[in-house]
C-alpha cells in the first residue's frame, strides 16, 4: 500500500518515534501540562502532513522552486529588519494578522536548497567564481540575520551553506583559507557582538561568574543532566524542571530534562536514533542520482546533524547558549514545519529515483 | 567526489557524537554524585541583593529623589497551593482591601509565575511583625523590607527629576535581566530615566542555601552590591519652588538658565503631580484623574509645551534684520497701526490701534510695535527669517538630554513644499510678529535669549551639576556642552539688547515697572499668543471680559544683569494675558532671589569647576 506513495519507511518509523518521545519529555518539562502537549501534536501533525506531501513533489519541481524561495525568504528577511515584530529585544518576527513566523526558518531550507540548485548548473568540483557567487548567497542571508540580530541561527545558516559547498568538492586549500580567515574574523565579529552575545560566550568558560543569568541557565542545566545518571530519574521525575530550577526547560532546554529522567543509557539511545536518522539521510544522498538531489540530500542531513549536536553541546556546556531547540524533541512551531518539510525532500529525493538505477 | 566528501562528513560526525557522549559520560557517571547531591538538595539558590539608587539633590543638596525603607509582602505564586486560601489568611494578619487585590492580580498577569509579587507595600510595622512570626505557616509568602524612592518635595521640580515604577514586562523585555536581578524599580521620566544606569549601581548577590521549604538557612557567599551614585542638580529647589508658586493656579512653563554656564536653574512645568503615586503602581483611578484633568499636568511643558512665541520673537527677528544688512538699526518705519502688501487688500493691524507714528528698531522693539516688524518680515523673507531663527535653536531639541522634548516648528517654504502647499506672502507678515505656524518650547526659548545676552555664545542646557561616589564623595563635575554660536556681530547684540532693556525701563516700554528698584540691569521682552484666531483690536478691548480658557498665552523672556548676565529666564503662562505683566513678575521674582539676598547683591554661586564653594552633601545612615 505504501510503495504506490513516494516514501522512506525506516526513516518515516524513526521520526515517528522521534516525536513521540518529544511529546512525552515536553509534557514531563512543561509541568504535566496536556494542553501544551497537544498543543504541540498539532504541530506535529502539520509537520508530518507537510513532510508527507512534499515528499509526492518531484525533486526537479523543487530544484525549480529553489531560487524563487531563496529570492522570497531574502527579501522577507530585508522585511523583518523593516517592520518585524521585536520580541526579547530581536527583531526576528514577521506578522500577518494573528500569524507570526521567522523568515530565517525559510532561509535554513532555502539557502542549501539555493545553493544545491545553483552549483549543479556548473560543473562540478567548484571553481573560483562559483565559490564567489556561493560566497555571496551565504552571506548576504547570514548578515541580514545577524542584524535582527540572531547570532546563533547566523551562523547555523551560515554553516548549512558552507556543508553544501564542502560536499560539493570546495578544495582543501580553500577550506584552510576560510578556516584560517575566519579566525581572524573572530575579533572582529566580538567588537560587533552585542553586549549579551559576549556575556554568553565569556559564560560558557566561567558560568560561576554570572550564577543569575545565563550562567544560571548552564549551572541548572548541568546540574540536571549530571544528575541523571546511568539510568536516569524516570519519566516525570524531572526534579529540575519540576520545581522550576531551569528555565527554557520544554523548549531550548529540554535535552536537560531528557537526560536527568533517562540517564547516560537514554541519551545514549537518542543519540544513536539521531543517528540512525543521519545514516538513512546519508544513504539517499548517495544514492542520488543528481547533483541537485544529491548536495540537497546531504547538506540537509548534515544540517540536521549540526543542530542536535549544538542544542545538546549548548545544554551539556560545551557551547554557548544560542537559541536552537532540539530537533522534534522541543517544543515549537515553525521550527517543526521547516524540519520536517527538509524530510519530505528527503524522502522526494529517495523514492523519484528512476528505476533503471 | 560527492561520495569521498559525504563519508569525510559522516566521520566527522561520528568523532564529534563520541566526544558528547564523553562529556556527557563524564557529567552523568564521573561527576554523579556531585550533581545528584546539587539536585537532591536543591539547595543552593543565588539571590540578588539590590544596591541602593543613587539619590537626587538640588544645587545646594536639598534632597529632590530620597529612598525611604518599607516593608512589602511579596507573594510567589508558583510556591503557593492555593492562593485563595492563603490571601483568605493573610486578610487576618494584615489589611487587605479590594484594590490590593485588584494591582496584585494585574502585577501577576505581567511577571512570570515564578518571579515575587507584591501583595501589599508599605506595611505597618504591626503588620509586618504579625507576618513575621506566621511566616513559617505561609508558603510561598515573603516578606521584604527594602529601600524604596520616595520624593519628599512631592511634584517640585517633577519636570525635571521624573520618577521611578515598577519594572514591567515590556522592560523586562530589553533590559539586561543580569544587571536588573532583584531589582524592582526602573527610572521612567526625566533625570531618573536619563541617569538610570547610573543611579543604579550594581547588583550584588549571596549564594543560599535553602531548605526543602524554600526558606533560607546559611549563607554561603556573598557579593556585596555597588550603591548607585548621587546626582546633583543645577536646579535650585527654593527657586523652583517660588516659580511654581508664582505660576499658582495656571498652566504653563518657566525654564531659568545661567547663561554663562548652561546650567538649568529651575525647570518648570505646571501644573505638577506627585512622583510618588507611580512608584508602586499608581492606581486607575488617580491615574485616570491625572489624564483627564484638562490642564494635562502629564504634559511636561517645559520641553514638550509648543506655543506660539507672539511678540517674544521679535528681538531675533531684528538681529536677523541687522545681521544680514536688510536694515539698520537707524532706519524708520512709519506705523499708522496697519499694514497692507502692496497688491493685497488684507490689512493687517498694530495691537496699537492708533499706530506709533514713526519708529526706529529701538522703538519697535521697546513698544512692540507690529507694522515695524511686519516690515522687516516683507524686507527679510521667510527664508532668511528662519534661517536666524535656526541659528538660535528654533525649531531643533535643544539636547537637553531628558525624554520628551519637542523640537517646536519653525516653517518656512520648505516646510509648506513637504506638505505639498503654497506659502503665501501674508504669512511672511504674519510670521513677523510671531503668528502663524510657529511653535517653541519655554526651554528653546530660555536658551535662545541666554545666547542673546551672551552675544550669540550658545550651550545645551544642562540639568546636571555633578554626579558625585557616595562611597569616596569625590564629585564629578558636568560641564555644559557648547552649541555652535550665533553667527551675529556683538553690535547687533547690542543695539537689539538696548531695545529690551527700554522695554524694562522705559515708560512706553511694554514691561514697564518690572525693573523698578532693582539693583541690576534687566533686559526683556513681552509676547502675546493668540489663543484664539480674531482681530487684534477686537482682542485688546475685550482680553479682560474673555473667559480663562479664551484668553491669550502670556509669553516673556529676560535676562540680567545686562553685560554680563547670570540669569535668563523664560516665562509662557497659558491663558494669562499680556505677557508684560505676571510673566515679567515671575521673572522678576526668580532674579531677586538669584542676584540678590536682603536686597542686597548676592555673592554669585560658585562656578562648578571649583569643587571647594560646593557644600557638602548631606550625611546618611
Amino acid at each position: 500500500m505504501l510503495e504506490r506513495w513516494h516514501f522512506d519507511r525506516p526513516l518515516f518509523y524513526a521520526l515517528v518515534i522521534l516525536s513521540v518521545t518529544g511529546l512525552a519529555i515536553v509534557y514531563s518539562a512543561g509541568g504535566d501540562n496536556l494542553n501544551m502537549t497537544i498543543r504541540d501534536s498539532v504541530h506535529l501533525i502539520l509537520g508530518f502532513s507537510v513532510m508527507i506531501g512534499l515528499a509526492q513533489v518531484r525533486p526537479t519541481t523543487i530544484a525549480r522552486w529553489s531560487p524563487y524561495l531563496f529570492v522570497v525568504g531574502f527579501l522577507m528577511l530585508i522585511a523583518v529588519l523593516g517592520a518585524g515584530t521585536v520580541s526579547n529585544g530581536a527583531r526576528r518576527w514577521l506578522g500577518f494578522g494573528p500569524l507570526r513566523f521567522q523568515p530565517s526558518e525559510i532561509m535554513k531550507l532555502a539557502l542549501p536548497m539555493m545553493l544545491a540548485w545553483y552549483l549543479s548548473r556548473g560543473p562540478l568540483p567548484i571553481k573560483l567564481p562559483q565559490l564567489l557567487v556561493s560566497g555571496a548567497v551565504i552571506l548576504l542571508p547570514a548578515l541580514m540575520i545577524i542584524k535582527e540580530p540572531d547570532l546563533g541561527t547566523a551562523f547555523l545558516i551560515a554553516a548549512t551553506g558552507f556543508l553544501v559547498l564542502f560536499l560539493a568538492g570546495m578544495g582543501w586549500r580553500t577550506i584552510i583559507v576560510m578556516a584560517a580567515s575566519t579566525a581572524a574574523a573572530i575579533p572582529v565579529l566580538w567588537a560587533h557582538m552585542h553586549q549579551y552575545q559576549r556575556q554568553r560566550v565569556y559564560v560558557l568558560f566561567h558560568p560561576e561568574s554570572d550564577p543569575l543569568g545565563i550562567g544560571y541557565h548552564t549551572i541548572q542545566g548541568m546540574i540536571a543532566v549530571g544528575s541523571g545518571g546511568l539510568l536516569g530519574k524516570g519519566w516525570l521525575h524531572s526534579t529540575q524542571a519540576h520545581l522550576d530550577f531551569l528555565p527554557q526547560s520544554s523548549t531550548d532546554f529540554i535535552f536537560a530534562v531528557f537526560s536527568e529522567e533517562f540517564g547516560w543509557l537514554g541519551v545514549l539511545a537518542l543519540i544513536t536514533l539521531y543517528l540512525f536518522i543521519l545514516y538513512r539521510g546519508a544513504l539517499i544522498a548517495y544514492r542520488a542520482q543528481d547533483t541537485y538531489s544529491r548536495l540537497l540530500a546531504g547538506g540537509l542531513t548534515l544540517v540536521f546533524f549540526l543542530y542536535f549536536f549544538v542544542n545538546m553541546s549548548m545544554v551539556a556546556g560545551l557551547l554557548p547558549v544560542v537559541g536552537v531547540p532540539l530537533p522534534l524533541i522541543s517544543y515549537g512551531g515553525t521550527s517543526v514545519i521547516t524540519l520536517m518539510a527538509a524530510f519530505g525532500m528527503l524522502m522526494s529525493i529517495h523514492s523519484h529515483r528512476s528505476i533503471a538505477a | 567526489m560527492f561520495g569521498s566528501r559525504l563519508s569525510i562528513a559522516m566521520g566527522l560526525v561520528l568523532v564529534l557524537c563520541v566526544i558528547l557522549l564523553v562529556r556527557l559520560f563524564d557529567l552523568q557517571i564521573m561527576h554523579y554524585s556531585y550533581y545528584s547531591m546539587l539536585s537532591r538538595q536543591n539547595s543552593i539558590n543565588p539571590m540578588p541583593i539590590q544596591p541602593v539608587r543613587g539619590l537626587i539633590l538640588d544645587r545646594n543638596g536639598i534632597v529632590l529623589a530620597d529612598n525611604f525603607p518599607v516593608f512589602s509582602l511579596d507573594v510567589i505564586p508558583s510556591h503557593v497551593k492555593n492562593l485563595h486560601a492563603l490571601i483568605v489568611k493573610l486578610g487576618h494578619l494584615i489589611s487587605l482591601n479590594s484594590q490590593d487585590l485588584r494591582d496584585f492580580k494585574r502585577r501577576m498577569g505581567q511577571l512570570h509565575p515564578y518571579d515575587r509579587v507584591v501583595l501589599r507595600s508599605h506595611l505597618t510595622t504591626e503588620e509586618a511583625a504579625r507576618v513575621a512570626v506566621n511566616l513559617i505557616h505561609l508558603d510561598g509568602v515573603q516578606l521584604h523590607a527594602r529601600l524604596e524612592r520616595y520624593y519628599p518635595l512631592g511634584g517640585l521640580a517633577v519636570a525635571a527629576v521624573g520618577y521611578v515604577s515598577r519594572i514591567n514586562s515590556w522592560d523586562e523585555a530589553h533590559i539586561n535581566r543580569i544587571k536588573y536581578a532583584g531589582v524592582q524599580h526602573i527610572g521612567r521620566l526625566g533625570i531618573e530615566a536619563r541617569y538610570q544606569n547610573v543611579l543604579l549601581g550594581r547588583v550584588g548577590f549571596k549564594q543560599v542555601e535553602i531548605n526543602a521549604h524554600g526558606r533560607a538557612v546559611r549563607v554561603l557567599s556573598r557579593t556585596p552590591p555597588v550603591a548607585g551614585k548621587n546626582i546633583y542638580l543645577n536646579i535650585d529647589a527654593k527657586m523652583q519652588a517660588l516659580a511654581e508658586q508664582a505660576l499658582g493656579t495656571f498652566a504653563g512653563g518657566v525654564v531659568a538658565m545661567d547663561p554663562q554656564t548652561g546650567a538649568v536653574l529651575t525647570f518648570v512645568s505646571m501644573p505638577t503631580y506627585d512622583p510618588n503615586e507611580f512608584v508602586d503602581g499608581i492606581s486607575e483611578r488617580n491615574y485616570k484623574a491625572l489624564r483627564d484633568n484638562p490642564l494635562h499636568p502629564l504634559v511636561n511643558r517645559a520641553l514638550a509645551g509648543e506655543y506660539d512665541p507672539g511678540s517674544t520673537i521679535k528681538p531675533y527677528y531684528a538681529i536677523a534684520g541687522l545681521a544680514s544688512g536688510k536694515i539698520s538699526a537707524k532706519h524708520r518705519a512709519w506705523c499708522p497701526g496697519w499694514f497692507r502688501l502692496p497688491g493685497s487688500r488684507h490689512v493687517f493691524h498694530c495691537w496699537k490701534r492708533g499706530g506709533m507714528g514713526l519708529v526706529d528698531m529701538h522703538d519697535a522693539i521697546e513698544q512692540s510695535c507690529d507694522v515695524y516688524f511686519y516690515k522687516l518680515a516683507v524686507k527679510l523673507g521667510i527664508n532668511t527669517m528662519t534661517r536666524y531663527l535656526g541659528y538660535f535653536g528654533f525649531g531643533h531639541k535643544t539636547g537637553i538630554g531628558i525624554s520628551g522634548e519637542l523640537p517646536g516648528l519653525v516653517p518656512n517654504e520648505a516646510w509648506r513644499r513637504a506638505h505639498h502647499l503654497h506659502w503665501y506672502p501674508g504669512e511672511t507678515v504674519v510670521a513677523g510678529i510671531g503668528q502663524g505656524p510657529l511653535l517653541i518650547t519655554p526651554v528653546q526659548l530660555a536658551d535662545a535669549v541666554s545666547a542673546i545676552s551672551m552675544y550669540g555664545k550658545r550651550f545645551v542646557p544642562n540639568l546636571v551639576y555633578a554626579i558625585e561616589n557616595p562611597v569616596t564623595k569625590t564629585m564629578h563635575y558636568v560641564h555644559a556642552t557648547l552649541d555652535p554660536p550665533v553667527p551675529v556681530p556683538k553690535r547687533d547684540f547690542k543695539t537689539v539688547i538696548k531695545g529690551m532693556e527700554a522695554v524694562v525701563y522705559n515708560p512706553q516700554g511694554t514691561a514697564f515697572g518690572m525693573g523698578a528698584k532693582a539693583p541690576y540691569k534687566i533686559a526683556g521682552k513681552t509676547g502675546t499668543a493668540q489663543v484664539m484666531r480674531q482681530n487684534t483690536l477686537q482682542r485688546a478691548e475685550r482680553e479682560r471680559d474673555l473667559p480663562l480658557q479664551d484668553r491669550d498665552d502670556a509669553v516673556f523672556e529676560a535676562f540680567a544683569p545686562v553685560g554680563d548676565p547670570t540669569i535668563a529666564v523664560a516665562v509662557v503662562e497659558e491663558h494669562g494675558g499680556h505677557g508684560g505683566e505676571i510673566g515679567a513678575a515671575i521673572a522678576r521674582k526668580l532674579m531677586d532671589y538669584y542676584l540678590l539676598k536682603d536686597g542686597r547683591p548676592r555673592v554669585p554661586l560658585p562656578p562648578p569647576k571649583t569643587a571647594g564653594g560646593h557644600p557638602p552633601p548631606p550625611e546618611r545612615g
